[in-house]
């Protein structure tokens, strides 16, 4: 596998389905962060046979529940002096607010374009989100 | 403060006092004729619904308030690019509380994101419509006496018709209710509503194509109307229309006992000479339709207490 330098501090998000690294990227607004960001796409992976990987260097305070929504298959390694300290699982947030775009063009968010788009969890078990607004159901991968 | 968004918002207890209370004014509306005196309905209708905002308006002047408001969204200023949010900010000034029809979904639950008036959702394209659902729970609770143990008949366009969607939500919540869902194969119920309602709840139904032959079971017959534009070819909308057209012949096989409802507006999906029959209770639904509005205004005012 393609090696990017070892991280001393900082998080790698792990099992990221092939192709959504970047999608993943710009919802954690990583853009912004004044750090080192590497982006693996496609790396090799026994359990879904290709996969992303992103790794971030360095502290910092974000919510990454927020990534249980998108892609619940995405674990978390918090890395300290070169070694995995924690692994994080990713818990479901009771509501997340302009992660997801309602898509229902019946809704208001539709013609009212400064509006958040708030989801709230209905149905853990299967991950289901529902728009606080029109009810449109989202499940994430 | 308490809004009406979703026909759900209300809990079993809820309803049955809003019913109760909708009873009682039937019975005697002059007792309730000056409760709302001093109070004012804004009915904030972005969309014409001749029907639903004189509905409105009667309960409120029965009820001895006054009403302000608009009937299109040209005559307001949601024409001049004004958000619902802005717009209910405003009227929470010169109403005490208010009925929004829009035609886009959910816009009744962000006017009560920020309003400081009672907000009652009087339907909110297709999605949720709760005061018809009070109205048809306040129909079939008087006639029958009960809203647990009968046979309801929804027929027409179970696809798309809100109304039938919201009366199953709200119907599965009493025990011992099986539904006969009678419609073409294109306008069947949701599949949502079949996974998460239906067979969640484990409630008795069928779903079937056939109205006449499943007459005689019901103890209620839901119609709505089935539009020309919701089938995919011309063939199976003349193949099908009439079989979901109720008239006389059809009554025939229906028990003495059964009341037909609909939410009206009817075009041909109930023959006029059925209006005779006395067990066509369509018209006194859209009488009791008032009366629960009644009953809900006074409730989110807080005058429900001190009606006497």
């Amino acid at each position: 596998m393609l090696n990017i330098g070892v991280l001393n501090e900082g998080i790698v998000i792990d099992h990221i389905q092939a192709g959504g690294a970047m999608k993943i990227y710009e919802y954690l607004n990583l853009e912004k962060l004044d750090c080192s960001v590497a982006i693996i796409k496609n790396a090799r992976s026994n359990k879904m046979g290709k996969k992303d990987i992103i790794k971030i260097e360095g502290p910092f305070d974000i919510d990454l529940n927020v990534l249980g929504v998108l892609d619940h298959k995405i674990t978390i390694n918090i890395i300290k002096n070169n070694e995995i300290v924690e692994k994080k699982d990713l818990s479901l947030p009771e509501r997340v607010t302009n992660i997801i775009r309602c898509k229902n063009p019946r809704c208001i968010t539709s013609v009212e374009q400064e509006l958040p788009h708030t989801f709230k969890l209905t149905d853990r078990e299967n991950r289901i989100y529902r728009c606080i607004y029109c009810e449109s159901k989202f499940r994430g991968k | 403060m308490r809004h009406l968004i979703s026909p759900l918002d209300l809990s079993i207890e809820e309803l049955e006092h809003i019913l109760c209370l909708g009873q009682e004014i039937m019975e005697s509306p002059e007792k309730f004729s000056h409760i709302c005196e001093g109070k004012k309905l804004a009915t904030l209708f972005y969309e014409p619904s001749t029907r639903t905002r004189l509905s409105f308006e009667a309960a409120m002047l029965n009820l001895g308030g006054k009403v302000l408001g608009f009937s299109s969204a040209d005559s307001s200023s949601a024409a001049k690019g004004e958000s619902v949010a802005d717009t209910i900010r405003v009227i929470s000034s010169y109403a005490d509380i208010c009925a929004m029809r829009h035609p886009k979904e959910g816009a009744p639950t962000v006017a009560a994101m920020y309003s400081e008036i009672p907000v009652i959702n009087a339907g909110d394209g297709g999605h949720n419509h709760p005061t018809q659902t009070l109205t048809d729970l306040l129909t079939i609770k008087t006639l029958m006496g009960r809203l647990d143990n009968m046979t309801i008949g929804m027929c027409g366009d179970l696809k798309f018709g809100r109304t039938v969607h919201s009366l199953i939500n709200a119907m599965v919540r009493y025990p011992n209710i099986r539904f006969v869902l009678i419609s073409p194969q294109e306008l069947k119920i949701p599949d949502y509503l079949r996974r998460e309602v239906l067979d969640q709840k484990n409630i008795e139904y069928i779903e079937t194509d056939q109205l006449e032959q499943n007459m005689p079971k019901l103890d209620i017959l839901y119609m709505t109307r089935v539009q020309r534009e919701r089938f995919f070819n011309e063939e199976d909308y003349i193949r099908l229309k009439d079989s979901f057209i109720l008239d006389t012949n059809k009554m025939k096989y229906a028990k003495k006992d059964m009341f037909v409802l609909h939410p009206l507006p009817r075009v041909n999906e109930i023959a006029t000479e059925v209006d005779n029959d006395p067990r066509a209770v369509y018209f006194k639904q859209a009488k009791y339709g008032v009366y629960v509005r009644m009953a809900l205004i006074m409730s989110l005012l807080g005058l429900d207490k001190a009606k006497q």
